[in-house]
């Protein structure tokens, strides 16, 4: 119960009203804090500060048919107890509205915006208010897709207006547009340059082009038909989509995971962690020009997507996660595979490592180019590699999963936030993914797949994670007493990470954006959900 | 410094034996594509070229078309090439449910290819917005946008369902 020390402490340093506070505790490592609507801003920058957490989701949930509220959520970590807090508030439906946070807590921008185009919650004194995902020149306002009442055969047509760019103004100040369709094989996304000359002094990135209403379709799904949309919401994160995703179910209905079977998720995890690390690598390499490393990366990516289909008859991990377990088996001969293939990945990564870091020409691109400074990082909140690689010491497998504790491994951080930091960091993490497989695998008895049956449905709601390749992935699921859907609130690492990328660009010419973007890599349409 | 030379030693003298090669590409596969090399010679003169958008999918549909022009698929050698301008493709390769934001720049894109062109849809999204059929979001697929040609199934589809498509697509057209 050490845990209520962050509420006193909170109390006696920030003198915040006892009364309106209330801790339920309803899941082993979460948090719900309610307070009054007067007190949510406050409340927020006091954990905000006092657990030097950024906001790791902030969402609203309709409630007007059963209690006539918005309900507000805004959730913290907190590492030392390895909790999540949630703090908690209601607003009327009528006059629907709350204070701002984003003026002094940034990471909550985003969600703020997303907010209020979603529901019409109007986030007062907001800086900015302009919509993230139902872009105006194409979705007349005051159609909110998330609230429950909304039909989307009477969408009311009204005056459509554009979208507002920030300009830069000055002397010799030119703009370069690119986007939604780029060059290459790629998702939409528009990107405004502003130039003076050679170098970028502001970057703007609009993005929203693959919003597909993932959250909205999610609703009234069951839970069986939801785990397979979670794996089409960001293609290369499948297995950690469906893991989050399961996580928070298995935490509603308390179905307890055998172990071995989350020695498994672990190792799929990583496989996938791998051959997006090296893919991203081989893209780096493309970026600036230098083809031969990108042809050998992408060979091992090739073979690893090989081995997760020789495992799991996926070769993206699709159809796998199942709620209370996996629907693959495992023998001693895939253990075999496993094995032979580690050794021959960590030959390749060595040989890989040698043609990348010993090329003079190729790290002077990547060498202070594309810097993401610390502080900054985190004010935005960006968190996974692109936040390790700028100082941000954070990993869920080791801050939060049970399962991780098993096993060693280092976690890799670097302080320079540049191109080759972030590359590096890609490197080390490959490396230890493989020693963490390996460890797993001593582990885990061999098995065949079963369907699991679903224990007695009830209601509730929970916050499944994973870290993901990019960063932690969390999903906040409520359901009814009937198993169907009634929120998901999902957060892709990308949405938190994306602006990393806007304040990394300034005083870097157009030319090295790519050789930036790459080493970023960033989800759209986990982005646009 | 001597690392330095003997990588470009190395990479100008000789291809080094890789561990990955192991990965057998089916003889299917190869036959597969001697027979598309032959169609697209016959009908487009040795260079198809394809012109990809996304509309909205998750990524792993690109990532597999990304994957067909790897090392081990590669399939450039046949002919198939993808491009950056649409003007230079003879095809628009299309992958997701067509999310409303990018209805305007998917019919751009085939207003500016110059005629007789295709249009291929690929993966399940594509054909009739899969998952996301019902979104307020979403057109359903990409025949309520464009005339489509050919249909690649598959969620997402292998590189070698993605030759096998063309093939088809190819024995059609005259």
């Amino acid at each position: 119960m050490n845990y209520i020390k962050i509420f006193d402490d909170i109390e006696e340093k920030y003198n915040l009203k006892p009364l309106s506070l209330r801790i339920e505790e309803k899941e082993p490592d979460e948090i719900y804090a309610r307070v009054g609507a007067g007190d949510f801003k406050p409340m927020c920058l006091a954990m905000h500060k006092y657990l030097h957490s950024p906001v790791m989701s902030f969402f609203a949930v309709d409630e007007r048919k059963e209690k006539g509220v918005f309900g507000l959520l805004c959730a913290f970590q907190s590492i030392e107890f390895k909790k999540w807090v949630f703090i908690t508030t209601e607003v009327p439906k009528d006059n629907a509205e709350f204070e701002s946070l984003s003026k002094d807590i940034y990471s909550a921008a985003l969600f703020e915006r997303e907010i209020y185009e979603m529901f019409g919650i109007v986030p007062k004194n907001s800086p900015d208010t302009r919509r993230l995902k139902l872009h105006e020149e194409v979705w007349p306002q005051g159609n909110f897709p998330l609230r429950k009442d909304f039909d989307s055969k009477k969408i009311k047509d009204s005056p459509k207006s554009e979208h507002k760019l920030k300009e830069v103004e000055g002397d010799g100040v030119f703009e370069v547009a690119v986007g939604p369709v780029h060059a290459g094989l790629i998702a939409p996304g528009h990107f405004r340059f502003s130039v003076a000359g050679e170098p970028v002094i502001n970057l703007e990135i609009h993005l929203g082009f693959t919003h597909r209403g993932v959250e909205k379709i999610f609703e009234n799904l069951s839970l069986n038909e939801a785990v397979s949309l979670s794996e089409c919401v960001s293609g290369d994160s499948a297995f950690a989509h469906s893991w989050a995703f399961c996580n928070s179910i298995e935490k509603i209905l308390k179905i307890n995971v055998p172990e071995n079977i989350q020695y498994v998720r672990a190792v799929l995890l990583e496989l996938e962690r791998m051959y997006n690390h090296v893919n991203d690598i081989g893209g780096i390499a493309v970026d600036v020009g230098f083809s031969f490393p990108s042809a050998f990366a992408s060979l091992m990516k090739e073979s690893i997507l090989d081995l997760n289909e020789k495992l799991t008859e996926s070769r993206y991990l699709k159809n796998v996660n199942a709620i209370g377990g996996v629907l693959c088996d495992f023998n001693d001969d895939k253990k075999q595979v496993l094995i032979q293939n580690l050794e021959m990945l960590q030959k390749d990564l060595n040989e890989l490592k040698k043609m990348i870091l010993s090329n003079v020409s190729f790290m002077d691109r990547a060498d202070s180019t594309g810097i993401l400074r610390k502080n900054i990082a985190e004010d935005l909140g960006v968190l996974g590699p692109a936040g390790r690689a700028s100082g941000i010491d954070k990993d869920l497998r080791k801050d939060f999963h049970g399962i991780y504790d098993k096993v060693k491994f280092n976690s890799i951080h670097c302080l320079s936030g540049d191109v080759s930091a972030r590359l590096k960091i890609r490197f080390d993490e490959f490396e230890e993914s493989i020693k963490i497989v390996k460890q797993f695998l001593d582990m885990i008895k061999p098995f065949e797949s079963k369907k699991e049956q679903l224990p007695k449905i009830k209601e509730g709601y929970a916050l499944g994670c994973a870290e993901g390749w990019r960063g932690p992935v969390l999903y906040w699921v409520k359901i009814d007493a009937e198993g169907h859907i009634v929120r998901c609130k999902i957060v892709d690492p990308s949405f938190r990470n994306w602006e990393g990328l806007a304040f990394a660009m300034p005083g870097n010419i157009v030319p090295d954006f790519p050789l930036c973007n790459k080493s970023f890599d960033f989800s759209y349409s986990g982005n646009d959900l | 410094m001597i690392e330095i030379f003997k990588n470009s030693i190395r990479k100008a003298l000789q291809t080094r034996p890789l561990s990955i090669k192991e990965i057998p590409v089916s003889k299917e596969y190869e036959m597969l594509g001697a027979e598309l090399k032959k169609a697209i010679k016959k009908r487009f003169s040795r260079s198809f070229h394809i012109r990809e958008v996304d509309t909205g999918s998750c990524g792993a549909c690109e990532s597999e078309i990304i994957a067909a022009t790897n090392p081990i698929y590669d399939i450039q050698r046949f002919g198939v090439d993808f491009v950056a301008s649409p003007r230079h493709a003879d095809a628009l390769l299309v992958t997701g449910p067509v999310s409303k934001n990018m209805e305007l720049a998917l019919k751009r894109t085939y207003d500016a290819m110059p005629g007789p062109k295709l249009v291929i849809t690929l993966g399940d999204c594509a054909l009739d917005g899969g998952k996301f059929k019902n979104s307020y979001y979403t057109l359903s697929g990409v025949k309520n946008v464009l005339p489509v040609s050919a249909h690649i199934h598959g969620c997402p589809p292998k590189p070698i369902d993605i030759v096998k498509a063309i093939l088809i697509l190819l024995g059609k057209t005259k």
